[in-house]
């Protein structure tokens, strides 16, 4: 090992420098060692075992080949899954990239800008799960819980008067049929000197019109055509379906319309306090009554935000209002470090702030938009919190994305590991593209 | 109390068999779990002279607060008769994890309450369980029904004693809503629409529903099924001997329907039930602004009516027994926490001993007397009962015989009948929004059942 026995041998004037480096290779590889150790135990091991348990069945002890993957591909949740998870990579990506960059161009301008940022950035600092609780509660159908669906209500409201029986129906048999438009219509006709009974169900006391009255007994009608419309139930049960019953209370402000043959309304008037009705100077003839549809309209309840339809948009909403920030101020940081002199120059020979933000700032910000945009894409892929979190059971099958798919169909019930293992692989091969995008414009960016 | 340990119990069995094939990874976890469940243990009974004196039974159980309070005097009266010290250690929702854990560890307990009889048949699988010696079967014979015995059989052996009962067949309702309606509780399920259909006349949607929790729905389904295609018939669909698109399964699901198809009778209408949750449901009924007039659910709603909503039984809250679906007999659907030996258990005697304390009128009688409890024992004599609705209840459970049967879904694998947005429970929600064709309910829930059994 010394050098004098180096310096003996002529040939190997090289050796030194050779062992040398050899040490040195040791030394590296020592270093790496560790690394390369957690990177095998940790990574590769998990994707190789992965690969290897989605060719077996559930049980893990035959060999199935690619039938998880057959099996994948004609399952309709794991269908869904996909079409979801196309669907949160195409819009949630491109959207926040987009808001970030109008949110970092407008913050420049104004002079809150650190607090508005800071506002904007909070959300990070919310764990998913928190963000999820409190977006299932924001999104609740019930106007009295959800705080959308209570802004919705009450804009919708202030426009429209609510009808004064949602809840009523006719007392089916009794010669009242429901008609169009959620309207009831007589089945028999009746003319002047007629007189009619109504009856409808469904209404709680406590929900009747401020002085309502008790139903007034239908009285012989000389020359008019009359009638009553009134709540054909008494508090206590008793009485007689089709009839006006002691205890019986009439529905004032019903509207209610007399049809000619034609189907044309002839007539339309308004119940009084007991529930009756009369049309005065009605031509003779048979006409048909109608209780319109206003009567009986159902408060309008809202949005239904967490409904089959809307779910995912919903829960890619709460991811935007995580992330927002996270966008913004990445690009802004991009914003603060553009040349100076190139806006200035641009500024000086007309161009105008929208040419300026398009010829100008969104191409040098280009490969900070590209870092932002990719970053999510690979981040929403693997997106399972929220969409676990927000999903009611009864829309999960709706929401489900790649990722909720591959755990529930491993462990949330499904208990077949081998779907679940071909599911992952999916996964990795969607997000090595992405990868492999990200790595190549590192190392040209350090080149 | 009882609520919430009903219904985790609910899924602690059925997260437990999910997570059978999981265990290797679970392994840690379940370290942790039990290092938290350890410093549960309570160790209580006086060192008096007896048989077993000087001798500890550990008994492992999913049981908190109220429940194991009152479970601790069961042990008590135990250890006062045999002078056995004994402990409880409660294991949180997750019972075979930290069972398995404990017998890896070489630390098992003697006996464990489990809270299913899918989670029974997991232990008896694994080999962890020593049969029941014929004595206490004896004693079994004589005090129980022959069906809690049979669900305590694996396999022909006879591991599983049924001390604790759940009664799922019951329908809650206010009586103000039915006074003002004019009806009386129903004896049919025929009378029950009919009553359904007055109480809605007189604006009160008659049934409120928690479609947003599967459980409900299948347990909803359990209970027409089991009264009108029989017990026999139940088993073999239970076991799935019977598909699911069998005409019986069908001609349940059209009496349902005929249910869920009309949105006067339930709160909210169909969409509105599948946006409503367990406790949100019996809220709708019990809550201080009445939105139904009746909720279907077992016993430990009654929990939830007196301590949330602090109505008195028997006065302001009530039940009828779930009705008979046509002519045929009315159904008790049930469950149960059922005590089990474990043959890594140290003390081997006294644990089979406690077997047969808990076996006998004796023990049942402790627990009747705090409160909170439904015993299979037909011995018990129903004065040690508390209060006249419980009584009923148990009376009811007890008269039911070899009838009761057990929650299908529970025995079903979790994949069908135990997880969110999957198999039974996903498709009897989509049912109830769309309860138009019951043949094709029926064959979506084959193609489920089909593969979960089969995996």
């Amino acid at each position: 090992m010394s050098p004098t026995t180096h310096r003996r041998t002529a040939p190997g004037a090289a050796t030194p420098r050779r062992r040398a480096q050899r040490r040195k290779r040791t030394i590296a590889c020592l270093f790496v060692l560790p690394a390369l150790l957690l990177l095998g135990a940790l990574v590769v091991y998990p994707v190789i075992f992965s690969v290897g348990r989605s060719l077996f069945d559930a049980s893990g002890t035959e060999f199935v080949g690619v039938g998880n993957y057959t099996e994948m591909f004609r399952d309709p949740a794991t269908l869904t899954a996909i079409r979801n998870s196309t669907l949160w990579v195409v819009v949630a990506p491109a959207l926040l990239t987009g808001l970030g960059l109008v949110l970092a161009v407008l913050t420049e301008k104004i002079r809150w800008a650190t607090a508005f940022k800071l506002l904007m950035f909070l959300p990070m600092a919310v764990s998913f799960l928190a963000a999820g609780i409190i977006f299932r509660l924001a999104y609740e159908h019930d106007p009295d819980k959800g705080v959308l669906n209570a802004a919705v209500v009450g804009v919708h409201d202030a426009f429209s008067d609510p009808s004064p029986y949602p809840t009523a129906r006719a007392r089916e048999g009794h010669g009242v049929e429901p008609g169009e438009g959620g309207s009831y219509v007589t089945g028999a006709t009746a003319g002047p000197g007629d007189t009619v009974t109504l009856g409808f169900v469904g209404i709680a006391p406590k929900d009747l019109p401020e002085g309502a009255g008790p139903a007034a007994a239908p009285s012989a009608a000389t020359e008019e055509l009359r009638g009553v419309v009134h709540l054909d139930f008494v508090p206590g049960g008793g009485g007689e379906a089709g009839r006006v019953d002691d205890g019986e209370s009439g529905l004032p402000g019903m509207a209610v319309e007399a049809l000619d043959g034609g189907g044309a309304v002839a007539a339309r008037t308004t119940t009084a306090a007991d529930g009756s009705f009369s049309f005065a100077g009605l031509a003779p003839g048979a006409y048909t009554l109608r209780l319109p549809g206003e009567n009986f309209a159902e408060p309008w309840s809202g949005v239904s935000w967490l409904g089959p339809a809307l779910v995912t948009p919903a829960i890619i909403g709460a991811y935007l209002w995580i992330w927002t920030g996270f966008a913004m101020v990445l690009i802004g940081a991009g914003l603060a470090a553009l040349p100076r002199e190139t806006l200035e120059a641009a500024r000086m020979d007309g161009a105008n702030e929208w040419q300026i933000f398009r010829r100008i700032t969104v191409p040098l910000l280009a490969p900070v938009l590209t870092v932002v945009f990719v970053t999510l894409v690979i981040n929403v892929m693997k997106v399972f919190d929220l969409v676990y979190i927000i999903a009611p059971g009864t829309v999960q099958e709706e929401a489900n994305v790649l990722a909720t798919q591959m755990w529930l169909v491993s462990f949330g019930g499904g208990n077949d590991q081998g779907l679940g293992s071909a599911l992952a692989v999916l996964l990795l091969l969607l997000v090595v593209p992405a990868m492999i995008f990200n790595v190549r414009r590192f190392r040209r960016s350090q080149s | 109390m009882r609520r919430t340990t009903n219904r985790s119990a609910h899924r602690a069995g059925r997260a437990g068999r999910v997570r059978r094939t999981a265990t290797a990874s679970g392994a840690a976890l379940a370290l942790a779990l039990t290092a938290a469940a350890c410093g549960d243990g309570d160790t209580t009974g006086p060192a008096s002279e007896g048989e077993f004196s000087g001798q500890t039974v550990t008994v492992a159980g999913v049981w908190t607060g109220t429940e194991q309070e009152n479970f601790q005097k069961v042990l008590d009266a135990f250890s006062e008769k045999t002078g056995a010290k004994t402990d409880f250690l409660s294991t949180g929702d997750n019972v075979s994890t930290v069972i398995g854990s404990k017998i890896q560890g070489g630390d098992a307990p003697e006996v464990v309450m489990v809270p299913q009889v899918g989670v029974l048949n997991q232990f008896a699988d694994n080999g962890w369980l020593t049969p029941l010696s014929s004595d206490v079967e004896q004693d079994a014979s004589q005090n129980f029904a022959n069906v809690w015995k049979d669900y305590g059989t694996v396999d022909g052996e006879y591991y599983g004693l049924y001390f604790k009962a759940a009664h799922k067949s019951l329908v809650w309702y206010s009586p103000d809503a039915f006074a003002q309606a004019g009806v009386e509780a129903p004896d049919s399920y025929a009378a029950m629409m009919e009553t359904a259909g007055t109480i809605s006349d007189s604006g009160l949607p008659a049934f409120s529903v928690a479609g947003q929790d599967g459980w409900t729905l299948t347990d909803w389904f359990e209970n027409v099924y089991l009264s009108q295609a029989g017990p026999e018939k139940y088993d073999e669909l239970a076991e799935h001997n019977l598909p699911w698109t069998d005409r019986s399964v069908v001609d349940a699901l059209t009496t349902l329907g005929e249910l869920f198809a009309e949105d006067d009778l339930l709160a909210d209408g169909a969409a509105g039930a599948l946006r409503t949750d367990f406790p949100t449901s019996v809220q709708k009924v019990f809550g201080p602004e009445p939105q139904a007039g009746m909720v279907y659910e077992g016993d430990f709603v009654g929990a939830l009516v007196t301590n949330d909503f602090g109505r008195t039984l028997g006065e302001d809250a009530d039940f009828f027994p779930f009705p008979a679906v046509d002519g045929g007999e009315a159904p008790v659907v049930s469950g149960g926490d059922a005590a089990v030996v474990l043959k890594d258990g140290k003390n081997q005697e006294a644990a089979m001993a406690l077997m047969k304390f808990l076996a006998s009128p004796e023990a049942a009688a402790v627990w009747a007397e705090a409160g909170g409890y439904l015993s299979p024992n037909k011995e018990l004599d129903l004065s040690s009962y508390g209060d006249d609705l419980t009584r009923q209840t148990a009376e009811s459970l007890v008269e039911a015989g070899d009838t009761v049967r057990f929650d299908m879904s529970d025995q079903a694998p979790a994949a069908f009948g135990g997880t969110a947005g999957k198999g039974e429970w996903k498709i009897l929600q989509d049912f109830l929004r769309d309860p138009s064709d019951p043949e094709a309910t029926a064959a979506e829930l084959e193609k489920a059942a089909a593969a979960a059994f089969k995996g």
